[in-house]
């Protein structure tokens, strides 16, 4: 038997859209936590950190985050768009292909 | 460099701003601000967070703490990334209900409470104060560090007299552009450019700067952090508690500081620009703190021991000769100076006409019964009043602390004040249930607390708390220390007003909100607020208009002007299908007014000027719920009407088909009376000729004589059984038939009929299938008339049956108490068109000539088995035609059944 070629879930675009929003959220509390490693980190021996060392890691780390923002803020961008909004398209997929969260209101 | 030139410089500078903001403003009137407003000078302007204090405080804080500088960007660049979750909503709530300012914002979400404004805008202003004082100070100091030339050290050197001018330049600056006119949205174009280029100035500098100290001075990234870790003090460990709690302040500050919400809600003109400050907003915040260490440590490293810090980013380029990065420092500086204090005095303005002075005025003149006369003109100038106000306030506190080092911690104290707003903030995005009394609560102890804590003794001991009261606490009671509160005597001092400011404040929020209860236009703008996504525009909150609109038309043109009042009001009322200026007052003319109001004038003044014209102060529940059940009601009436119009529909169509089946009837009874007359008129016919023969009998041979009696005898009876079968419908249709009720074997009933049959075009063979043991029936009924059913249908097959090799099949079903009988033959059946018409009386499908027979004969069956309480229909596709008799396997007689109906 030839298995099914086409996608089982027909809402993809919406789904993704639903996780990238998701990931939006959780974004600046990952963010948060690597800020905060300097305060774990230090010399075994002097008890101290290197600053220059942290401020490379800092100046490291931001940047990724504006990064991380970047591309998911452009894929955000959709749920602007269009004039209904993609949980209001959800009606026209199949009841069960509908994403569950769908239905939630944010 | 010399003062004049300097001064020339800096005039030159302010004039460029000048010339851009009127061009933008111009640019706007035109409506060619297209790419004014673009999300790069939405996402520049929003820089206006990197004060003086950040770009000469900053290096200064690394020289002084290391790293610990950085979490004031980090904070905001989590709420950028973050933006998904608090920005997106504050800025869409914000646009919706055209909010001028945070007082605004938490006062409207809070049920229009003016006291909520007041208490918010009082916080800000004593937390704004200071902060401007610290711009003037910074630019005084930059002028005097900058001007070496003894000639004119006597006015460079007297900071006041620079500061005092300074403020009155930006006051003029900020009422030109700021108060230009009530802008509908309250956004002002000219001052949001100048701030974007203002922006781009700080950067640039900055940026030259740091070039040049990292590649010109030192020997590129390596070298620099190389000499970082040699100039690292032991002050510079990162102290975990303040690490983590100025991340978490600086992050509350961005959303809280009155500057901020101007141009991040306020300036706002499209959801979308959030999209791209999200990232391009940190990024500018990144480029900004990139190269602060580099500069403090080459600045520890070059410039003598004791020389201030804060100022390095000028003083290095002038010691090591570079005047002309220098003089763009300066530009920087006075560029970050000026556009917070620009933005901030209009933010504050703005609260302060909108929250104190014009409700105040307003109150007055109630009082008094005057009439308001020219709003507009009135608030712009309170407006005005209010910029010079903050801004007198500020050169008067920076006169006032001396320039003491004690301004410079003001930015960290400014940010903890504000930081008051955040659980009201929060609580008005995200809890419905949060009330005006816990946020007012929470606001007031939490400004209590702060002020306490941290803005008082930030003056030092003796200047406003006396020291017995910074050392021994209170009344004497130590655990009431201002620094050690409750025995925290751990925490250093910021952190711990943070801490029991922000803990107590978000108590008393909680607290009061479990508590109290929500007047019911709180719970409206609560639900609004909160469910800003769920709902498209705001809620109505007006439901008794008792203004008419000639007292609103003048009303609003004395807020928002004449033209534009008028203009509103004639597209009101032409949107209600109006002619002229005067709408009717609908709830929702009253919500679209006072939604125009509230962007010049601030929701809850918007609100009260309404109430005070419409003559209901205060929406009742009562008002709610006689919107809700007029509502009802009209969705009840609605359904009312499609039920009837359904009926109507469903009358209307029933009516159609029976008037179509009386047009076919009426064809068909034109059609059967000139065929019964031909049927009368040609037996009559043959009867009259051969009767007149007959008359001639002499001619007639006995045999012939014979034969003519016989053929009028034969036609008389062909007439009889017409007038028979006409005679017999009509008294079969009315019920009066005599029925005959007897035991009967149903076998024998059709034996019978098949062998009556037979006589119909007996030449033809025709095969009955029949299945005798199921026909081993015993009824009671009428068999007599059975029976002449089954011939009629035996018959009717024999004669219309078109199959080569004829057939009929009889099924007999028991089914309960009644019997079905299937007759079906093999033939071609009966078309759709026509299955409707062959029981109605008259009707034949073949010409006369084939049936011979007047039409009757499937009526009279139909009449019959009514008679009989059952029925016959025709069963179509059965492979011919196919007609089911049913009928009740005893039969009662009419009375006895209509006894036992009842």
């Amino acid at each position: 038997m030839k298995p099914p070629s086409a996608l089982p879930f027909l809402a993809r675009e919406t789904y993704r859209l639903r996780r990238l929003m998701d990931a939006a959220r959780f974004l600046p509390v990952f963010g948060f936590v690597l800020l905060l490693l300097p305060l774990m980190r230090a010399d075994p021996q002097t008890g101290t950190t290197s600053a220059a060392g942290e401020a490379v890691y800092l100046f490291l780390v931001w940047p990724a985050l504006i990064l991380g923002t970047f591309l998911m803020s452009r894929g955000l961008r959709k749920a602007f768009d269009p004039s209904p909004p993609p949980a209001a398209t959800a009606p026209l997929v199949p009841q069960r292909a509908a994403d569950p969260d769908a239905a939630r209101k944010d | 460099m010399s003062f004049n030139l300097l001064v020339l410089t800096c005039l030159g500078y302010v004039a460029l701003l000048f010339a851009v903001a009127s061009l933008a403003e111009r640019s706007a009137e035109e409506g060619r601000a297209g790419w004014l407003r673009s999300p790069l000078v939405y996402t520049l302007s929003l820089s206006v967070y990197c004060t003086a204090w950040t770009f000469y405080g900053a290096v200064g804080y690394a020289a002084r703490s290391g790293l610990e500088f950085m979490t004031i960007y980090l904070g905001p660049t989590l709420v950028f990334v973050g933006w998904w979750v608090i920005l997106r909503k504050l800025v869409r709530i914000g646009r919706e209900n055209r909010v001028t300012s945070i007082a605004d914002f938490i006062s409207s979400r809070y049920g229009k409470s003016n006291l909520l404004g007041v208490i918010v805008t009082l916080l800000c202003i004593s937390a704004g104060t200071p902060y401007i004082a610290l711009q003037l100070q910074s630019i005084a100091q930059s002028f005097t560090v900058f001007v070496t030339d003894l000639d004119s050290a006597p006015v460079a050197g007297d900071r006041t007299l620079i500061a005092l001018w300074v403020a009155i330049g930006l006051a003029f600056f900020t009422i030109v552009f700021g108060t230009r006119n009530l802008d509908a949205n309250e956004q002002h174009h000219g001052v949001v450019t100048a701030i974007a280029l203002e922006a781009v100035v700080k950067l640039v500098a900055l940026l030259a700067v740091g070039i040049f100290v990292v590649w010109g001075v030192a020997g590129g990234p390596a070298d620099v952090l190389a000499r970082i870790d040699a100039q690292a003090l032991p002050d510079w460990q990162v102290q975990p508690g303040r690490w983590t709690g100025l991340i978490l302040l600086s992050a509350i500050a961005i959303i809280c500081l009155p500057r901020m919400f101007q141009v991040l809600v306020v300036e706002n003109v499209d959801d979308k620009h959030l999209a791209t400050a999200s990232w391009a907003f940190p990024t500018y915040l990144f480029a900004i703190s990139l190269f602060v260490l580099p500069i403090a440590v080459l600045g520890m490293e070059r410039m003598p021991p004791g020389s201030n810090p804060d100022m390095f980013v000028m003083t290095l380029p002038l010691a090591l000769g570079r005047d002309d990065l220098a003089l763009l420092a300066f530009l920087g500086g006075f560029s970050a100076a000026t556009s917070m204090v620009i933005v901030a005095s209009l933010a504050l303005a703005t609260m302060v006409s909108n929250h104190i002075v014009v409700p105040l005025w307003l109150r007055l003149r109630a009082a008094q019964g005057q009439d308001t006369g020219d709003m507009r003109l009135l608030v712009l100038n309170v407006r005005r009043l209010s910029i010079s106000i903050v801004l007198g306030f500020g050169y008067l506190y920076y006169v006032l602390s001396g320039g003491s080092e004690a301004l410079a911690a003001i930015g960290l104290i400014a940010f903890v004040g504000v930081a008051q707003i955040l659980p009201a903030l929060l609580g008005a995005l995200f809890w419905r249930g949060a009330s005006r009394t816990g946020a007012a609560l929470g606001l007031s102890v939490g400004a209590a607390l702060w002020a306490y804590t941290l803005l008082l003794p930030s003056f030092g001991a003796g200047v406003i708390l006396p020291a017995q009261v910074m050392n021994d606490g209170l009344l004497g009671l130590s655990w009431l220390r201002p620094y050690g509160l409750f025995g925290l005597t751990t925490l250093d001092p910021l952190l711990h007003a943070l801490f029991w400011s922000l803990l107590v404040n978000v108590l008393a929020f909680c607290l009061g909100s479990f508590l109290s209860f929500p007047s019911p236009i709180e719970r409206v703008q609560g639900a609004l607020f909160v469910n800003v996504y769920d709902r498209p525009g705001p809620a109505r909150s007006w439901s008794r208009p008792l203004a008419q609109a000639e007292d609103l038309l003048p009303m609003a043109q004395r807020i928002i002007g004449a033209t534009s009042a008028q203009t509103f009001f004639q597209a009101q009322a032409s949107a209600q299908g109006k002619d002229g200026f005067l709408p009717d007052i609908t709830p929702e003319f009253l919500e679209a007014l006072e939604l125009k109001l509230a962007g010049s004038v601030g929701a809850a003044t918007a609100h009260a000027m309404i109430a005070q014209s419409a003559g209901t102060a205060v929406v009742s529940v009562e008002d709610l719920m006689a919107v809700a059940s007029e509502t009802a009601q009209i969705m009840e009436y609605s359904s009312q009407l499609e039920a009837q119009s359904e009926e109507l529909s469903r009358t209307a169509r029933k009516l159609r088909e029976a008037n179509d089946k009386l047009r076919k009837l009426s064809v068909q009874k034109d059609a059967f009376l000139s065929q019964i007359s031909h049927e009368l008129r040609t037996p009559m016919t043959s009867i009259r000729a051969f009767s007149e023969i007959m008359m001639d009998a002499d001619s007639l041979s006995p045999e012939e004589q014979a034969h003519f009696a016989q053929v009028i005898h034969d036609e008389s009876i062909r007439l009889t059984r017409l007038l028979d079968d006409l005679l017999d419908l009509s008294v079969l249709e009315h019920g009066q038939v005599q029925l005959d009720i007897a035991p009967a074997n149903l076998r024998k009933l059709l034996d019978q009929a098949v062998t009556s049959s037979k006589s119909v075009q007996a030449d033809r063979h025709f095969r009955v299938l029949r299945s005798r043991d199921e026909e081993e029936v015993m009824i009671t009924t009428d068999g007599g008339r059975l029976t002449q059913v089954f011939i009629n249908i035996l018959s009717n097959a024999r004669k219309y049956c078109t199959s080569d090799t004829p057939e009929i099949h009889i099924q007999v079903r028991q089914v309960q108490d009644r019997v079905e009988i299937d007759f079906t033959d093999n033939g071609a059946g009966i078309p759709t068109a026509n299955q409707a018409l062959i029981f109605e009386k008259f009707a034949r499908l073949t010409d006369s000539l084939q049936a011979g027979g007047a039409g009757l004969g499937l009526a009279i069956c139909r009449e019959i088995m009514h008679n009989l309480d059952g029925d016959i229909v025709y069963v179509p596709g059965q492979g011919g035609a196919s007609f089911r008799v049913s009928f009740a396997r005893i039969l009662t007689t009419r009375a006895a059944r209509r006894e036992a109906a009842e």
